[in-house]
């Protein structure tokens, strides 16, 4: 994809999303991160866009921006005594050594590797490629992604009920 | 100069060592998360640029892998931030150090 | 014709300037970039503009509907009252407080105004006047849409105030219960039209002669009520309500800031209404006559006029309470949703498989859907337990107990 408008498009929402993503690690406070997160969630949406993916990148900002973030309040407002410093634990030293040997390893294979590239542009149109894909190729995991969307539901739900609502029948 | 399949592979596995940091180093439950929810974007990220440049007789498999991945990671966000604010409830800390003890 | 003055189609303007730029030299992508601009600018412009003018309509309506005046002080039958409002909001001090964070303050009245302006930009004003022609616009409208839970709780959360936080919360409960209804009501209509691009849709509405919202009841009372919500409106404007919750997540801002918020409280209004215009009421078509007409006036006087039911809906109807609010959502909007997705996915199944005509389908399936409509209403409320009151009051009867009122026979004589 050599065009400026993608180039620029590439190096401009892979710097947000890599600096923000770096920053959630870096800031002091716990709801200045997970709106850092989200400000990455939304640079890899539209990075989805310049890979034309157009579906799976409106369907990231819905759930990710949209509900996973929500999620994320949620549990920091329903904990209020909970430590908001976003502080690191004692694992600090090795955890950073392992995440940098990660992507030292994953650059390398990346870079090196003669990848089979094919020459065909962009994607026209993919919802309708994937919906069909859904429920042709891969019906088995799309019915079974919903039973555990319905038991993840469920299972949030029955955890998080107080317990007296039980005791009084 | 032109980007290819490389440019995004690299800022995938960046994200995913990030990700990676936060989920090991984050003292607080809601900071693991964010690890984890990075990591599941970076591999995403992956699929989808694999699905757009590399060669295969169904090029949107990797559409269909992202989707399922969201999917599943919603469900897991659902239940692991249901977890700690029960954990709250019961041991009044959502930092991953203290909650050390398989019983009490 | 495509001359620069057949205003039937602004792009024709637009494109005489873009071929003059390229004929001064410019090289290729400058055209490109001048289009979305003016494109940006256009809908920036129309939607502040509209905004001014539909605070002087929505004060006066409502007014009369009322039995009052409504504002009528400033300017001749206070058409300059929109201006006033505007100067009085620029001019009066954006106070930060004290413990408020910063950042977050200062950047949640951007956060909620940004997704109401990028609503606008996949719907289609005219034939070819689209600022970005989407194959995803139906999912992309809900998609930015969610993006107001977030900056709802950023607005809340950096107030530092218990009560601009539990409006927040209570804000944000009531979008995501009607996020789910909004994408269950769009999937009838993208399962009937076979795409999600807003062109597309229209193309349809126009190729079978028939606007969505006859084949559609269920799907558009369902969508007109979560917009309702959406919009944090009235009936629906918890956010709001002095009485209860001072001014919920948007308590602490004031001056600019506060204007912000009321701009995209307007915003979204339009922006809703324009979603419902393009998906059910046929966009800028009008069964043929915008070949005469510009498509783009259609379109406007659809959307105002369609604005008019939600200015009718804030003059009318009563407040609703948060947990009404909720069950309405949950017990009510979403199992006939589901039916409504059930029953259209059967209907398009029958006339695929069936190869049934459109002349004979369309109005079998109005008629279906219309009674179903009907029928799905009346029974689920029957059986919730909503059902006819039992006590009906036949007329109010003074008697000598000054206001005692007597429902059912007469009141006893003295």
């Amino acid at each position: 994809m050599d065009d400026a408008g993608t180039v620029i498009a590439f190096w401009v929402l892979s710097a947000a999303t890599i600096s923000s993503a770096a920053a959630t690690a870096a800031v002091r406070n716990l709801i200045h991160a997970v709106v850092l997160l989200v400000v990455s969630f939304m640079g890899v949406a539209g990075l989805y866009i310049t890979l034309s993916a157009d579906f799976v990148a409106v369907t990231q900002i819905l759930i990710y921006a949209g509900a996973i973030s929500v999620l994320m309040v949620f549990a920091i407002v329903l904990t209020p005594r909970g430590e908001r410093g976003n502080a690191e634990g004692f694992l600090r030293l090795p955890a950073l050594l392992l995440a940098g040997l990660v992507a030292v390893t994953l650059i390398f294979v990346a870079v090196d590797t003669e990848w089979v590239i094919s020459d065909r542009p962009g994607f026209q149109e993919t919802a309708s490629v994937i919906g069909e894909a859904l429920l042709d190729r891969y019906v088995l995991p799309f019915e079974i992604a919903s039973v555990l969307l319905l038991v993840a539901m469920l299972g949030a739900i029955v955890l998080v009920r107080p317990d007296s609502a039980m005791e009084d029948e | 100069m032109s980007v290819g399949l490389e440019h995004y592979l690299v800022v995938g596995a960046v994200l995913f060592a990030v990700g990676l940091y936060l989920a090991l180093a984050k003292r607080n439950f809601v900071g693991v998360l964010m690890g984890i929810e990075l990591m599941f974007n970076a591999v995403n990220l992956t699929f989808v640029s694999f699905s757009r440049f590399a060669e295969s007789p169904n090029p949107l498999d990797g559409h269909v892998f992202v989707i399922f991945v969201i999917t599943v990671s919603a469900a897991e966000a659902a239940t692991a931030l249901a977890l700690a604010v029960l954990l709250y409830r019961v041991k009044d800390t959502i930092s991953v150090d203290e909650i050390d003890m398989l019983r009490w | 014709m495509t001359e620069w003055y057949d205003f039937r189609d602004i792009g024709n303007a637009v494109g005489a300037l873009l071929d003059q730029i390229r004929d001064w030299g410019a090289p290729d992508w400058v055209p490109y970039v001048a289009a979305t601009l003016i494109g940006i600018v256009g809908i920036l412009l129309w939607a502040v503009l509209s905004v001014l003018a539909f605070i002087w309509i929505e004060r006066r309506v409502v007014g009369l509907m009322q039995n009052r005046i409504g504002p009528n002080r400033v300017g001749p039958q206070g058409l300059l009252q929109p201006v006033a409002d505007a100067i009085k909001l620029l001019l009066k001090e954006a106070i930060t407080t004290t413990n408020a964070d910063r950042y977050m303050f200062w950047l949640a009245p951007i956060l909620v105004f940004i997704p109401t302006i990028v609503v606008f930009a996949p719907i289609p004003f005219g034939e070819e006047m689209v600022l970005a022609d989407l194959n995803v616009g139906v999912l992309f409208l809900i998609a930015i849409a969610s993006i107001n839970t977030l900056a709802v709780f950023i607005a809340g959360w950096s107030s530092n105030n218990k009560y601009a936080l539990l409006g927040a919360m209570r804000t944000i409960a009531m979008l995501i219960s009607y996020e789910i209804i909004q994408v269950l009501a769009l999937l009838g209509v993208v399962l009937f039209v076979g795409s999600m691009r807003l062109g597309d849709i229209i193309g349809w509405q126009l190729d079978h002669d028939v606007w969505l919202i006859v084949l559609q009841p269920v799907a558009v009372l369902c969508y007109i009520i979560a917009g309702a919500v959406e919009m944090n409106r009235s009936p629906m404007d918890i956010a709001e309500a002095e009485s209860e919750i001072v001014a919920g997540y948007h308590t602490e801002y004031g001056g600019i800031k506060f204007g912000f918020f009321y701009q995209a409280e307007y915003l979204a209004g339009f922006a809703i209404t324009a979603v419902v215009v393009t998906l059910y009421l046929g966009g800028y078509t009008l069964f043929g006559l915008e070949q005469w007409v510009p498509g783009w006036l259609i379109f406007l006087g659809k959307l105002y006029g369609f604005f008019f039911t939600y200015i009718w809906f804030r003059g009318t109807l009563p407040r609703l309470r948060i947990d009404q609010l909720m069950a309405f959502a949950w017990k009510f909007l979403l199992p006939i949703s589901i039916l409504n997705v059930l029953l259209v996915g059967s209907e398009v199944l029958l006339w695929k498989e069936a190869g049934l005509e459109s002349q004979l389908a369309i109005p079998l399936f109005a008629v279906i859907n219309g009674a179903f409509a009907v029928a799905v209403v009346v029974g689920w409320a029957t059986a919730l337990g909503h059902s006819a009151p039992r006590h009906t009051a036949h007329r109010a009867i003074l008697t000598q107990e000054v206001g005692a009122i007597f429902y059912g026979e007469a009141a006893p004589r003295p």
